[in-house]
């Protein structure tokens, strides 16, 4: 069990990452009050759980790593950190991410890139990459972060921790800053699968302020398996495509070949439609964050950038200033694909794609495999600086994880590896709502992977 | 110049649902309170906040569809529009598009100058309100109330079947009436809770094809309605007999000047880029809840109306005064059963009870029984009818049983011949000449004498029991 002021203390340590958002003195203020109003009955009492600046807090501000919230403070608290406090757990100050959560780096922030925790040179991934970096530091135990794309389970497979994104509708967006309704999820690092999985048990289950959070029972935490007798894995072969890395390919084998010393069956399978996925994602995405964002005009909360100007004047410095260009550039193609007469080509295309994705899954799923095993990402993680200027190339780090939020499925990423000291990812998706499953068979992998060693 | 021309007009309603709370929010609906202080994350638009709906606005919704015969969708879809406006907190009004809760109905209602006509309702869909800008209320600056904001409406898209201004006035009153009817809203149109945008054209008598429309906006009080769509054709016509042609654009009314404006072209012309509201499911209704719906409607006018014709034998028009309004068409018949004659009851209530109620906040405030009582003692010939209306008046200002306070008031008709003779006598007496002129033909001075003896009676003389005596005295002697 740890005080505050421990606590404190090494996320402070952490600090040259810049991975977290809170100042020192707010956040040793916070804890100190946490601590002493904290549930010793809960079940994560005591543990520090670092929350992702884009999950409303009613302890810190929630800027979403943008100008245009700068100092905003939340009048209430998201369902998914009201849970973690009844719980038992301290918020432990708020991490750096990419604006509104769009990105794959922790570049797009506001205020700062967050470093690698390993190599300062390199990005931790993102769009969640302040919460993966310090639970990859050691500064907490696990973090929230958030999902629309692939941005717990990149950032984790790049700072070789674990990282959760749910079935759509297990975890309450109450309080989640919107970025794409349909696929956002708030997901968890953990610094092992039990820290991961105990942190989504106890955010997960039903809300009454949001209608797509199911109506179910929070998860309940599956025991640690003696084997993987009766699990079928499937690979699917899109996932491995003859250009893939060798290194990652390496690392992928040598976790398959244990997971079936383990008990399991492994079978190839097929996910046709899986190019069509990033495509698919940078048109829905864009759309929903498009009228998502809208609400930020510096009416009602936020800076305003100019001083007295007419209606159009305002929303243009506010919107022009407060936006990074990454958000601007969504911004704008998500107005497009949605405009009159462009609809029915992109975003009615794009709906009907993403219901194909979701159908290979299905398929795959009713043909008795339990679940999939891909790599996480194509690559460890990049320099920084690598892929500023080309934002398909950043786009397609996603390629691997865009998926399972198209398909709403549950899918987590585990380290399995190294290369060049660089940890490696490897990723179980699981059928929608049996995230005990997946997390069984997590359990299984990590007991016997060389998480550390070279691939 | 108007004889040669006919008018296309179809109505675009905006109703406020009569519920407690808002439609994706628990935040209080009431009208009137101080800016900004029925508000929360959601209304407010806040970062990370999401609707949750409000099963009883969709109720209400459904009961509406129901009233106007539409199909209820089992199934229909939440859809974001989007523009940007201070008074619209997130960006988008959650609305309905191409799937909205109900389609296909009609109205069917009484026209100036064609009869019954029956108009088509394309469609009815839920939505939330916005909130509300004021810009007379600080110099040079606009302030934002968020009140208003995610209030339940529907709207309800009328056909282009309305064929003059008159007409259109005479359709929002029976929707009005309807809805008012069935208690979904309380149809204010000063406090915005009936709301009503104008679709406009003109073309030469015989054409079929519908030409260019214009959109009516700010049409804000029910006295405007036609005044603002007779400007608009008005407008439409002489442009065309000048050899312009209408363009497409929506025009704001000004009741002052009494007179259209286009609306600029920077406030208009939105692409309001509708897509499925992520934040929520589709609107899946269970045939029990539109059943459940359908068995709390109450009698609809129409039907009321009919019922009244059939059962009461009143003609069309006073069973449609009658049944204008539910709590007096419930009167009514609580008259009627407490033994009036139903056609008596009509009148007294189309008449005295009505003026009454007019003056008194709408309070019908003689009870059914008494007014039937008051009925029964006209018939029977206990009061005349001058002298029951005193009752009347009385009861309902004091109240009490109308036979006491007939007597108290020395107000029964005198029905004892004797009496009523004595009287006749006198005014015979004093009044020789025109007995004369009677007798020699100049009949019509009865009513002259009947009068008389009421006078002299102070009214208390039976009007017919005078009558016969003045008769048979005048033949007699």
């Amino acid at each position: 069990m740890s005080d505050a002021k421990a606590v404190a203390d090494r996320l402070v340590k952490a600090k040259r990452l810049n991975a977290l958002l809170t100042p020192p003195k707010d956040l040793r203020k916070s804890l100190a009050i946490q601590e002493a109003a904290a549930r010793p009955t809960g079940v994560l009492y005591g543990m520090p759980v670092a929350v992702k600046d884009n999950i409303c807090t009613l302890e810190f501000t929630t800027t979403c790593g943008s100008r245009i919230l700068e100092g905003y403070r939340s009048p209430y608290e998201a369902t998914a950190v009201a849970k973690l406090k009844t719980a038992g757990a301290l918020i432990a100050g708020k991490t750096n991410c990419d604006e509104f959560a769009m990105g794959s780096s922790t570049e797009h922030s506001a205020y700062g890139r967050v470093l690698h925790p390993l190599d300062k040179a390199r990005v931790p991934g993102g769009s969640s990459g302040g919460s993966a970096a310090l639970v990859a530091a050691g500064a907490v135990p696990a973090a929230l972060g958030s999902e629309t794309g692939g941005s717990v389970r990149q950032p984790a497979a790049f700072c070789g921790v674990v990282g959760i994104k749910p079935t759509y509708g297990r975890v309450s967006r109450y309080g989640l800053v919107a970025f794409g309704s349909s696929l956002d999820q708030i997901g968890v690092f953990g610094r092992s699968v039990h820290d991961a999985a105990r942190v989504l048990s106890v955010i997960s289950g039903r809300d009454p302020r949001d209608s797509t959070c199911e109506d179910r029972d929070p998860l309940r935490l599956p025991t640690v398996p003696e084997s993987l007798q009766g699990f079928v894995i499937g690979l699917p072969k899109e996932y491995f495509p003859p250009e893939l890395d060798p290194a990652v390919r390496r690392a992928c084998d040598r976790a398959v070949r244990l997971m079936k010393e383990l008990g399991a069956a492994v079978r190839e399978v097929s996910l046709p439609h899986t190019p069509y996925a990033v495509p698919t994602y940078y048109v829905i995405a864009p759309a929903e964050a498009s009228s998502n964002l809208a609400r930020y005009d510096c009416v009602r909360y936020g800076p305003r950038f100019d001083g007295r100007v007419d209606l159009r004047g305002l929303y243009r410095s506010t919107r022009g200033q407060g936006f990074g260009p990454e958000v601007r550039r969504r911004i704008l193609v998500g107005t497009y694909v949605l405009s009159a007469g462009y609809y029915d080509a992109y975003y009615k295309r794009a709906q009907q794609m993403r219901a194909l994705i979701a159908q290979d899954f299905r398929n795959a799923f009713d043909r008795g495999v339990d679940l999939l095993f891909t790599p996480t990402v194509p690559s460890p993680a990049f320099k920084a600086g690598e892929k500023l200027s080309d934002p398909i190339a950043m786009y397609m780090s996603d390629i691997f994880t865009v998926t399972a939020n198209l398909a709403g499925l549950p899918a987590m990423s585990l380290p399995i590896g190294r290369i060049k000291g660089l940890p490696l990812g490897g990723q179980l998706v699981g059928q929608a709502f049996l995230e005990d499953e997946m997390i069984e068979a997590a359990y299984a992998l990590e007991r016997v992977v060389p998480a550390t060693d070279e691939a | 110049m108007s004889s040669s021309w006919e008018t296309i007009i179809g109505l675009e309603t905006h109703v406020q649902l009569r519920t407690k709370s808002k439609m994706f929010c628990g935040c209080a609906t009431a009208f009137g309170a101080p800016p900004n202080t029925q508000v929360c994350p959601v209304c407010l638009g806040l970062p990370g906040a999401l609707p949750m709906p409000n099963g009883a606005a969709i109720g209400l919704a459904v009961r509406a569809a129901l009233a106007l015969g539409c199909t209820v969708h089992p199934k229909s879809v939440f859809a974001r529009k989007n523009y940007f406006y201070p008074d619209l907190p997130k960006g988008y009004q959650i609305s309905q598009f191409d799937q909205p809760l109900a389609t296909n109905g009609t109205l069917s209602f009484l026209a100036p100058e064609r009869g019954i006509v029956t108009a088509g309702v394309v469609r009815l869909h839920l939505e939330e309100d916005a909130g509300k800008s004021i810009h007379d209320r600080f110099p040079k600056a606009t302030a934002v109330d968020l009140n208003r904001s995610g209030v339940p409406l529907i709207e309800i898209v009328g056909g282009p079947d309305l064929r003059s201004p008159a007409e259109a006035r005479a359709y929002l009153q029976t929707l009005k009436q309807l809805l008012e009817y069935i208690g979904i809203s309380d149809c204010d149109m000063e406090k915005g809770s009936l709301r009503v945008d104008a679709n406009v054209s003109v073309r030469r008598a015989g054409e079929t094809a519908l030409n260019t429309r214009t959109e009516v906006k700010n049409i804000n009080s029910f006295a405007f309605v036609e005044k603002a769509l007779t400007v608009e054709r008005d407008r439409q016509i002489a442009l065309i007999e000048s050899g312009g042609a209408v363009t497409q654009q929506t025009m704001l009314y000004d009741s002052k000047e009494n007179a259209v404006r286009p609306q600029r072209s920077k406030e208009e012309s939105h692409d309001y880029r509708y897509f499925p509201e992520p934040d929520l499911p589709p609107l899946v209704l269970t045939p029990e809840f539109v059943a459940e719906q359908q068995s709390a409607l109450p009698e609809l006018p129409a039907a009321k109306r009919d019922r009244f014709v059939a059962t009461y034998a009143l003609s069309r028009e006073h069973a449609t005064v009658v049944t204008s309004n539910r709590a007096v068409a419930d009167y009514y018949e609580n008259v009627v059963r407490a033994g009036a004659e139903p056609q008596a009851a009509a009148n007294w209530v189309m008449t005295e009870a009505l003026a009454d109620a007019k003056d008194h906040q709408e309070q019908l405030r003689v009870a059914p029984g008494a007014l039937a009582q008051i009925v029964a003692l006209v018939k029977g010939g206990t009061l005349s009818h001058q002298a029951a209306k005193k009752v009347f008046g009385e009861v309902a200002a004091k109240g009490g049983e109308p036979r006491t306070i007939a007597e108290a008031l020395g107000l029964i008709q005198v029905a004892d011949s004797n009496v009523v003779a004595g009287w006749v006598t006198d005014v015979l007496g004093a009044h020789a000449s025109e007995v004369g002129r009677y007798k020699s033909g100049e009949t019509k001075l009865m009513a002259f004498f009947v009068g008389q003896v009421m006078r002299a009676s102070k009214g208390k003389a039976d009007p017919k029991l005078a009558q016969r005596v003045l008769e048979e005295k005048l033949t007699a002697s």
